[in-house]
């Protein structure tokens, strides 16, 4: 795959009153942001004063015999096939990106579903990457009571974390360090009022090389610390086509509790590393890395879930590739 | 069906494609071979046909698989067990090979 194909779709995930809308309207302002198309699920108390929003309705349908990750949402479709076409038509003006805001208690597996697997919207968008926000203040207790905002946090390929002017620097640091447990690939950037966002929040592409050359540094524990966390595989070069059966059998198995995984493997017989990423039971279309970004040639893969025993994944990884040598030892 | 299966009209499986060393019959062939060493645990059988495959089972009783995103859910009901790359057993006899 590559990088280029389609408009990048960013999608902004965090619980009630975290600030995602006003994470937005700060990002829209700046100069670089102008070309954004917006879709929201609803109008807020802050105003977005752009050019390019457009309100989603309607719920998240399931599809027949369909999971509940694949549960297509039929109005965000025809949102971006619209966008597409207006576009297209010269009815709008041409954006170059499009970021989804999502409803505070929204999975994100459906709407990755929707861009990931439609024939239509697969070919004209892609995925850009999961940006989460969480309220310093309300955060903790927020992740103690809903399922879906610790989820939001896990499936995150950047966290934001707002309103640190308003919490203790103490309170503050301990939600920081449990946001690094559930999701240890994901950056944490904090924001106050007086900050400027990055633009890069919205620009950034977690499959690029920076991006992986981030997480790949990024200190994931053997086992997780708690009931949802991240299990780290590591090995030496594998057979794809082993790999792939080994990781379909095990989403198609165990999908609804891997939230996420990202993984830089490596190959047997080819010299450049592929960026392999997945939310649930999808898995996007894996890219080619120009080179390995440091070190020597070696797979790592990063499984973020509920209830995931990392010793055993080991085990069962090296079973099935054949590459039970250099899968790092338990510790 | 699920979205990693292509359910949607997808032409293809997210591992197709990376690797292409061979003839796309190849590839078929060495995916059906490396599926087999797991899905003999089930008393299954994959075969290349065509552009896709058909999975069989010792009782004759078969589907037809257009990827191997489509393999598990498909290998599951004609095995009438859950196929669980966690589960000890399974592990333990990959193992022993």
């Amino acid at each position: 795959m590559t990088p280029g194909a389609g408009t990048p779709v960013t999608l902004l995930t965090g619980f009630l009153g975290a600030g995602k809308t006003a994470l937005l309207a700060r990002l829209l302002r700046w100069p670089p942001l102008r070309d954004t198309a917006v879709l929201i699920n609803e109008f807020g108390e802050v105003g977005l004063d752009h050019l390019l929003i457009e309100p989603l309705q309607g719920e998240v349908a399931l599809l027949r015999g369909g999971c509940v990750c694949c549960s297509m949402r039929g109005d965000l479709k025809a949102a971006l096939v619209d966008l597409h076409d207006r576009r297209g038509r010269g009815l709008v003006p041409g954006f170059r990106r499009v970021v989804i805001e999502t409803t505070g208690l929204a999975d994100p597996g459906p709407a990755i579903a929707t861009l990931v697997a439609d024939p239509v919207l697969r070919h004209a968008f892609r995925v850009a990457g999961i940006v989460t926000v969480v309220d310093a203040v309300n955060g903790a207790r927020t992740l103690d009571a809903h399922e879906e905002a610790v989820r939001q946090v896990a499936c995150a390929d950047r966290l934001i974390l707002s309103k640190t002017d308003l919490a203790t620097p103490e309170a503050a640091a301990e939600l920081r360090a449990r946001l690094s447990a559930l999701n240890p690939v994901a950056p944490v950037t904090d924001l106050t009022l007086d900050d400027a966002p990055e633009a890069a929040l919205l620009t950034d592409d977690p499959t690029g090389e920076p991006a992986a050359r981030r997480w790949l540094c990024a200190d994931v524990p053997a086992a997780p610390h708690g009931p949802v966390g991240a299990v780290l595989i590591e090995s030496g070069p594998v057979d794809w086509t082993r790999f792939g059966l080994w990781l379909g059998m095990l989403l198609n198995r165990h999908g609804a509790r891997i939230l996420r995984l990202k993984g830089l493997v490596a190959i047997e017989g080819i010299a450049t590393p592929v960026v392999i990423q997945g939310v649930q039971h999808l898995v996007h279309p894996p890219r080619h890395l120009a080179a390995w970004p440091e070190g020597e040639a070696r797979t790592r893969l990063v499984l973020i879930g509920r209830d995931l025993d990392g010793a055993l994944l080991r085990r069962s990884y090296a079973a099935f590739t054949g590459a039970a040598a250099s899968v790092a030892a338990d510790r | 069906m699920c979205g990693l299966c292509g359910a949607f009209g997808a032409p293809d499986h997210w591992s197709d494609g990376v690797v292409r060393s061979a003839p796309p019959q190849a590839q078929r062939r060495a995916r059906a071979e490396a599926a087999n060493r797991v899905l003999g645990l089930y008393g299954l059988r994959l075969a290349p046909w065509a552009d896709r495959y058909t999975l069989s089972g010792r009782t004759g009783r078969s589907a037809v698989v257009d990827h191997l995103g489509a393999l598990w859910p498909a290998a599951e009901r004609l095995a009438g067990r859950p196929c669980d790359p966690l589960d000890p057993a399974v592990i333990a006899a990959l193992e022993a090979r």
